[in-house]
């Protein structure tokens, strides 16, 4: 601590230089930060996978349905606590571009599947009984402003109604809370009953099954059961956790992690060479002051010491500014408007920023430090 | 031009350097800087050395000082000799025996008068109010008082080299070894600074040893020892 007035005496040296390189630190952290965010929210779900739950979808595509029948089948599997099936709605609200996730469902099911889904009793026992009643988590609840009891139409290019059309009615009976921050609060649930009851066709089939084990560590045995269970029947089945399905479904639209850790690696090694070539340029002028405290007696490791502290305070500058900003541009919402279904910076990946910035110094300092670490002092003051 | 003899051993001898060979390379060539040479500096005196450029003044003092090893020969200060150390244990000699004055005063420009003679001090183990303390006391000893909130850029030469000294007194150390203390300064403020060497030589005992081109500097000195093509002569070339 007692050398840290002379560590920021001599970033003091030249502020242009310092603020500089401590701005190219921000960028590159506020980026970290902000494409972690972007990270989370198009694999959003993979984190907080029940590890007790399976998929199963049609083997060929997730598009092909699946018999409603296959549920009571599953359940007599040895190790299938219960199963229940989800059916792909695709309903829009009064434009293609507001998106978002609709399925239709058993509503006890559903609630017992999935216990991440917060709702009052009330709300839960509205969504039992209600025949059009739909529930819809918060974020897309606030993305369109809509309420308990609100009327929601929504046009499903999928299914027409055997009335006639496209548009289908729904109340909306609760909003629903996730347990866990990864949550996804996006989707909008209804009764499955109202959809197999009012479609002009696809009665009596389902769009996936989502299964929960007794026993999590069983749970690829129990997979290939179901698999084997479904096997040479016209709608054979691909049974695997929930969280590879759900990893899955996001690398269809690329591989948004390894997009993402590519930019973010691309922008720390230009950076690393930026401060590398800040702290090489800081040693090198400052030859005969290094002299000078070495020849009063600053040993060679104080003085090695000196220099990668002089890297760690300039990149812990740069880089926790960028993760603060990075923190206050994500609280401050997503840049879609609304779309991304959650949209946070995992404390996870603030952790690794931080482990980041300790790395980006050392890598960064290291050879300067070395180099005024060998520095020989009667050399060097008659430099 | 002879060779100077030396005074026999003398066990009381603050300063004892014996058979110190300094061989520099260059290269695939062989620069000898220092051949043979002993030197014993009795405690409380006020040396200078003076030469030609080039004869080894501030090599010798580079190597009774520990900046520097000789490539033959033993250096032995205060009764520990000093050439066998590792770097790490020289440098911690050099904090608590050795003061430094530099002809161009190698102070830090980032830190202000007093920081700059606190910065020995942050090798010890005192406390912060501790040494403000003693580098104010110091500062004050040089008549820099006043001064001490003033960076480097602010203060003239004179003011510049008072502090170095300062920085050098700080540590209260057994040896103080000015290379050229005037070298960078006009005649008043060159005569200032050697009153205050005199004055920490008289006054406070401490052993001095300055390397000079100037014969007035060394007139202030209670001994003068002329070195030439890095041997201790008699009768000098001027």
């Amino acid at each position: 601590m007692k050398f840290l007035g002379l560590i920021f005496g001599n970033l003091r040296r030249s502020k242009t230089r310092t603020i500089l390189t401590i701005l190219s630190i921000t960028v590159a952290f506020l980026l970290f930060g902000y494409l972690a965010a972007i990270r989370v929210a198009f694999t959003v779900g993979v984190e907080v996978a029940g590890e007790d739950r399976l998929i199963t979808r049609d083997k060929v595509s997730l598009i092909n349905l699946m018999p409603k029948s296959y549920e009571a089948d599953m359940e007599r599997i040895d190790g299938v606590d219960n199963a229940m099936h989800q059916t792909w709605f695709g309903g829009i609200y009064q434009e293609p571009r507001n998106f978002f996730p609709n399925m239709a469902v058993e509503p006890e099911e559903l609630l017992d599947m999935f216990p991440e889904i917060l709702l009052t009793e009330d709300e839960k026992q509205a969504f039992i009984e209600t025949r059009t009643g739909a529930i819809v988590g918060r974020t897309t609840a606030d993305r369109f402003g809509w309420s308990v009891g609100d009327r929601v139409p929504l046009n499903s290019p999928i299914w027409p109604l055997k009335s006639g059309g496209n548009t289908w009615d729904f109340e909306i009976v609760g909003i629903f809370d996730g347990a866990e921050k990864g949550t996804d609060t996006s989707p909008l649930y209804f009764q499955y009953a109202f959809l197999d009851e009012a479609r002009q066709y696809g009665q009596g089939l389902v769009g996936w099954y989502t299964i929960r084990v007794t026993d999590p560590a069983r749970a690829a045995d129990i997979a290939a059961a179901v698999d084997a269970e479904f096997a040479n029947s016209p709608n054979e089945t691909k049974t695997e956790p929930e969280g590879a399905f759900i990893q899955g479904f996001a690398n269809q639209i690329g591989n948004i992690g390894f997009i993402i850790m590519c930019i973010v690696a691309a922008v720390f090694f230009t950076i690393l060479l930026v401060a590398a070539n800040t702290m090489a340029y800081t040693v090198r002028e400052r030859t005969n002051e290094l002299a000078v405290l070495k020849a009063i007696g600053f040993t060679d490791s104080t003085v090695l010491g000196l220099v990668l502290g002089e890297a760690l305070v300039l990149t812990a500058i740069g880089g926790l500014l960028g993760l603060g900003l990075a923190w206050l541009l994500v609280a401050a919402g997503d840049p879609s408007g609304g779309q991304l279904p959650v949209f946070y910076l995992p404390v996870s990946d603030v952790l690794v920023g931080i482990a980041l910035i300790v790395v980006l110094a050392f890598i960064a300092g290291f050879l300067p430090a070395r180099s005024a670490q060998k520095l020989r002092v009667a050399d060097a003051l008659r430099r | 031009m002879a060779e100077i003899a030396q005074p026999q051993t003398d066990d009381a001898s603050l300063v004892d350097a014996r058979g110190i060979d300094k061989v520099f390379k260059r290269g695939s060539e062989e620069v000898h800087v220092l051949g043979g040479l002993d030197l014993q500096i009795p405690k409380g005196e006020f040396l200078a050395l003076m030469g030609p450029s080039g004869s080894g003044k501030s090599t010798l003092l580079n190597l009774v000082g520990g900046l520097d090893r000789p490539t033959q020969g033993t250096v032995t200060v205060a009764g520990q000799r000093i050439d066998n150390l590792s770097n790490r244990r020289l440098a911690g000699w050099r904090a608590r025996h050795i003061g430094l004055v530099f002809q161009f005063y190698n102070l830090m420009p980032v830190l202000n008068a007093r920081k700059n003679v606190e910065l020995p001090l942050l090798l010890t183990k005192l406390g912060a109010a501790e040494r403000r303390k003693r580098a104010e006391i110091a500062l004050e000893v040089v008549g820099l008082g006043h001064r001490m909130g003033h960076f480097p850029r602010q203060l003239s030469g004179g003011e510049q080299q008072r502090t170095g000294i300062a920085r050098a007194i700080v540590t209260d150390p057994t040896l103080l070894l000015c290379d050229e203390p005037t070298g960078d300064l006009d005649r008043k403020a060159g005569d200032e600074i050697l009153d205050l060497l005199t004055a920490l030589n008289q006054q406070q005992g401490k052993t001095i040893i300055m390397v000079t081109h100037d014969p007035r500097a060394a007139e202030r000195a209670t001994r003068t020892l002329h070195l030439d093509k890095g041997r201790l002569v008699t009768d000098p070339v001027d």
